[in-house]
């Protein structure tokens, strides 16, 4: 049995990587042909952790179905809801009272930095220091606990309804929101002390898993990945909802198209939205958080289609209604899974290591590619 | 002054005196075997919860803390557990070479320890080429490495074990060179003679800059030879699994685990020998009472806190730097240093020969 390892037809190594590995952050499984530490090809194959949510959503109401789409990118939970509510409001088109407005954009930008915050301890510890994952978790950790406070949840929280924001904020936001932003300028240095400038992390992400221009547009990437390689795409300034347009923030964009690019690209979109947070902390307008809607909601027959800026990418929600209580079909347009398809073309040619470093700048979360 | 030499040699006249030569020695050899093992045993619980207290104090967390004092007591709770876990050969597996491959590098590294003067008088066996029989003895556990790969019918494992091998072989090189700068000032290859050749301060310091060059690429070396983070490429994690040990479970992984701690150890122990001065206490020229204050500290308290200065440095570098990749590990010795101990070694040679250091 010794003889035959890794004796393929062509005598290349074929190793599955995957679906339980340490490097794809849940049940990715990669089937990667190796010639030595070469990669030749990589084969994503999905479908480990379908759970079917796009047909679910087709008996559930306009109001149950948006529940479910917490469980999609879990990590920026809000936003996708977020993208639901929109969708529904769109339908209906009923008009957001201005503090559920703020609220949500409020929440989306705490989620966005939450979740580059995970990626960048995850992508660390990818790249084999350790250190960084617990140093990002000591500011997730806040954001979390003003999560946990008013919307009662920690990473699911299905806070955003259509018309509005469930409830709405508890007393202590404001402060510790403040609390928050203190402690993340007094800590982002550390960010860059400990990863950015380290010459080895440098060696390890400059000029590996580049992704042209073309190729990110061809292979449909967006969000940071697709930044990274100088595509404008940020669906908040493009195609602006909620009170985007009215905020002041950069549309962050790095040329290179290698992983250090999207790298560089996620740590700078973070302080875009400590910036968009701060012009709205102390100016969250008085009144209702929700917009009186009737109890059970019928959207028109049509077709309904919102995209928002998720953390990972762009997230389309497209929804076809026959005139009933629930959706004849909803579809997902998820930014994971268009991610994912420029893994195989930009890895070819690199080293298991560049895998690994060139899958972390992508930032993956499994459950969004398969849903 | 409290002193180990005056206790092994009354161990030793006392043996001598009771029993025929032959049983003396034979005595002496169980006895030294059960102090080497015990050291191990010991050396293991301890660098494991040290490498586990000093993880928690990086990463802003508490560490162990449950069980005993403090949680020292967790590495022994964890051996148990691994000594009562199942050892499991797998299917399709090489069953001889994949059992006999973590006793090869275990061996390994309790051969290394014979030459190693832990005090003043206190070593297993006093080696005129002790320095030469280090280097020798420890490219063996590359073997050990391999076998575990190959044997395991495992992908990850074979690659983490080509990965180790490339990356031990290459990285031998560079320790030689370093240890081989400091030979040239002593002149001889007895741990002891090196030792007792840094009476009036220690070749750190003694030597100058070549010294320090030196120093610093053993540390760097010595990182990858015991196949630490940021080398750590044979198991890396996030990559590999675990690399080289993906398929052992039970006290056979616990033996490729303690035996990489006690690697360390003895990797250190050269170090603090050949740069710090091993036993020696820190003396400065010929400021005799500040020798005398600095004599009165037990020679065995100078060799271990030094050995355990020079472990708290690599266990640093693994809990802050990220992981290279395999071809810039390779590019790393060959390309840069390599050629820096080559030069350095000359120099140093120059500076013996002239007479420049201290």
């Amino acid at each position: 049995m010794v003889e035959e390892i890794g004796k393929t037809a062509e005598g290349d190594l074929i190793i599955n990587v995957g679906p339980q590995h340490p490097a794809t952050h849940g049940v990715l499984h990669l089937i990667i042909t190796l010639n030595g530490e070469t990669i030749k090809k990589v084969e994503p194959h999905l479908g480990y952790i379908h759970r079917s949510i796009e047909k679910m959503c087709e008996s559930l109401t306009y109001r149950q179905f948006i529940y479910t789409t917490s469980r999609m990118d879990y990590l920026s939970a809000h936003i996708n809801n977020h993208a639901c509510a929109l969708t529904v409001e769109k339908g209906l088109g009923i008009e957001i009272p201005a503090r559920a407005q703020v609220i949500r954009v409020l929440m989306d930008e705490l989620t966005r930095i939450a979740s580059h915050e995970l990626w960048w301890g995850a992508m660390a510890m990818d790249l084999g220091a350790f250190t960084p994952f617990f140093h990002a978790f000591r500011e997730r950790e806040t954001i979390n606990d003003i999560m946990e406070e008013t919307c009662g949840a920690r990473l699911t929280m299905n806070y955003m309804v259509p018309g509005g924001v469930m409830m709405d904020l508890h007393p202590n936001f404001q402060n510790r929101v403040k609390n928050f932003l203190t402690l993340y300028k007094r800590k982002i240095h550390e960010y860059d002390e400990l990863v950015t400038g380290n010459i080895i992390f440098q060696n390890r992400m400059k000029g590996v898993g580049v992704l042209s221009k073309e190729a990110a547009i061809s292979f449909g990437v967006t969000g940071p990945a697709a930044r990274g390689s100088g595509v404008s795409c940020d669906v908040r300034k493009l195609y602006p909802y909620e009170i985007y347009n009215t905020l002041e923030f950069d549309e962050i964009l790095e040329t290179e198209g290698d992983s250090f690019a999207r790298y560089m690209v996620r740590l700078r979109e973070m302080n875009e939205s400590i910036k968009i947070i701060e012009q709205l902390i102390d100016n969250i307008p008085e009144g209702d958080f929700q917009a009186k809607t009737k109890a059970v909601l019928k959207l028109p027959k049509g077709e309904f289609y919102q995209r928002v800026e998720t953390a990972r990418g762009e997230l389309g929600v497209y929804i076809v209604s026959e005139g009933g209580t629930t959706p004849y079909r909803i579809k997902f347009r998820s930014p994971g899974f268009s991610n994912l398809s420029c893994l195989d073309h930009i890895t070819r040619g690199g080293k298991i290591g560049d895998l690994i470093a060139s899958m972390g700048t992508l930032d993956l979360v499994i459950p969004d590619i398969d849903r | 002054m409290f002193s180990l030499e005056s206790l092994t040699t009354l161990v030793q006249d006392w043996l001598n005196k009771t029993f025929p030569p032959t049983w003396a020695l034979l005595i002496e050899f169980v006895i030294v075997g059960i102090l080497a093992i015990a050291l191990f045993a010991a050396l293991g619980l301890v660098l494991v919860i040290m490498e586990r207290k000093v993880a928690a104090w990086i990463q802003i967390r508490l560490g162990p803390n449950r069980v005993g004092p403090l949680g020292i007591l967790q590495s022994t709770a964890d051996t148990i557990k691994l000594i009562m876990k199942e050892g499991l050969t797998p299917d399709g597996a090489d069953k001889f070479l994949f059992n006999l491959a973590p006793f090869i590098v275990m061996i390994v590294s309790m051969l290394i320890l014979a030459p190693i003067g832990f005090a003043k008088g206190f070593h297993i066996w006093d080696i005129n080429i002790g320095v030469l029989y280090v280097s020798a003895i420890s490219s063996v556990s590359v073997i050990g490495i391999l076998m575990a790969g190959w044997a395991s019918n495992n992908k990850y494992s074979l690659l983490g074990a080509m990965r180790s091998g490339a990356q031990m072989v290459s990285y031998e090189l560079s320790v030689g060179l370093s240890v081989l700068s400091i030979i040239v000032l002593t002149g001889s290859l007895n741990i002891n003679d090196i030792v007792l050749s840094q009476q009036n301060g220690w070749w750190l310091f003694k030597a100058h800059i070549p010294a320090i060059i030196s120093f610093v690429i053993f540390i760097i070396a010595i990182t990858a030879e015991t196949n630490r983070a940021p080398f750590d490429l044979s198991e890396a994690e996030s990559e590999l699994t675990a690399g080289f040990h993906t398929e052992y479970s039970g006290m056979k992984f616990a033996l490729f685990f303690l035996s990489e701690y006690i690697n360390i150890f003895i990797v250190c122990a050269i170090g603090a020998t050949l740069f710090l001065g091993g036993w020696m206490p820190f003396h400065i020229g010929n400021w005799e009472s500040f020798n005398h204050i600095m004599d009165y500290i037990p020679s065995f308290i100078w060799f271990f806190g030094k050995t355990f200065f020079m472990i708290f440095l690599i266990m640093w570098f693994r809990w802050t730097f990220p992981r290279l990749r395999v071809d810039q590990l390779l590019n790393l010795e060959w390309k840069y240093l390599l050629p820096i101990s080559m030069v350095n070694l000359i120099v140093m040679t120059l500076v013996a020969i002239k007479g420049w250091h201290f």
